[in-house]
């Protein structure tokens, strides 16, 4: 059976709670391309994951058009992790938020040496957001900056 | 997430977006992307089974070695179940969307706690120290 068409169906369902049209981005310019410039094996790996992960102690995401974003350190306990996301079924991700943030899968791979390391932090937002403006002009460089300065050669972003 | 890919690619950044929504992957349009066909909610993997986990991410991240065409997708070999059931009834539903609150929802009264000691005004970013 082919993949299921999804922003059909969420276009409807944000008209049945009475909320504008939401705009998918669309890019049509072709992306740009950055090539390994080393094996992964000794690249850094920054995590981004928008399914609204975030450590008890923090302040949890809100469902109307939250840009903001969490600093979760990569050694964190994963049964400190939390969500709060207004989209998706979040039963098997609070039982194991590694469906959603590869966290013990990433460390994993390092000791296994398909990964050189990880960034200090991994980054987490939820994703939803009605301003692609915003995303553009603040959540996207605010990421990049943080992914710079933590020496990552390498993203795995995991949207929900 | 697709804005966000490009914006690391363009900083020097080789990115990889993996995704459980292939139409949604398209339209962002991301460098690579790894499409994992998946009910929402498990876009790495099903819950507890750390092999499984393990085999779709190192699958998908040979994707930074394997890919060399900007903006193609690597479809994953993995089935969520013998049945497409689950299809069914996303195309019926597509995600469980909720009405939007502005302020913090979380998962705990715990939590809400401990965040509110914390004095989240101070802290934007909401770094935790300990």
């Amino acid at each position: 059976m082919r993949p299921v068409e999804y922003m059909t169906r969420i276009r409807d369902n944000y008209a049945k709670l009475g909320y504008k049209p939401y705009q998918w981005v669309i890019n049509d310019e072709p992306p740009p391309w950055q090539p390994l410039r080393k094996p992964l094996s000794e690249c850094r790996l920054g995590l981004i994951a928008s399914g609204g992960i975030y450590v008890t102690g923090q302040v949890a995401f809100h469902f109307k058009d939250d840009t903001s974003f969490r600093a979760i350190p990569t050694d964190v306990r994963t049964a400190d992790l939390r969500t709060a996301h207004f989209a998706y079924d979040q039963t098997d991700a609070r039982q194991d938020p590694n469906v959603v943030f590869p966290i013990d899968t990433l460390r994993r791979l390092v000791k296994e040496k398909v990964i050189g390391s990880l960034t200090a932090h991994a980054y987490t937002f939820m994703g939803g957001i009605y301003s692609s403006r915003r995303v553009r002009e603040e959540l996207a460089p605010q990421l990049t900056e943080r992914l710079l300065a933590e020496k990552a050669d390498v993203a795995l972003l995991v949207p929900v | 997430m697709g804005l966000i890919a490009r914006h690391l690619e363009a900083a020097g950044i080789s990115t990889l977006c993996m995704g459980s929504a292939l139409d949604i992957i398209k339209a962002g349009n991301p460098p690579r992307a790894a499409f994992l066909d998946y009910p929402l909610g498990h876009t790495t993997g099903k819950p507890h089974q750390p092999e499984l986990q393990r085999e779709i991410l190192v699958q998908a991240l040979e994707g930074f070695s394997s890919m060399t065409v900007p903006g193609s997708v690597k479809m994953l070999p993995f089935r969520w179940s013998e049945e497409d059931e689950w299809k069914r009834t996303a195309m019926m539903t597509g995600d469980s969307r909720t009405p939007r609150n502005d302020t913090p929802q979380y998962q705990t009264d715990e939590d809400r706690r401990r965040a509110e000691e914390n004095n989240p005004e101070a802290c934007p970013v909401c770094e935790i120290s300990a």
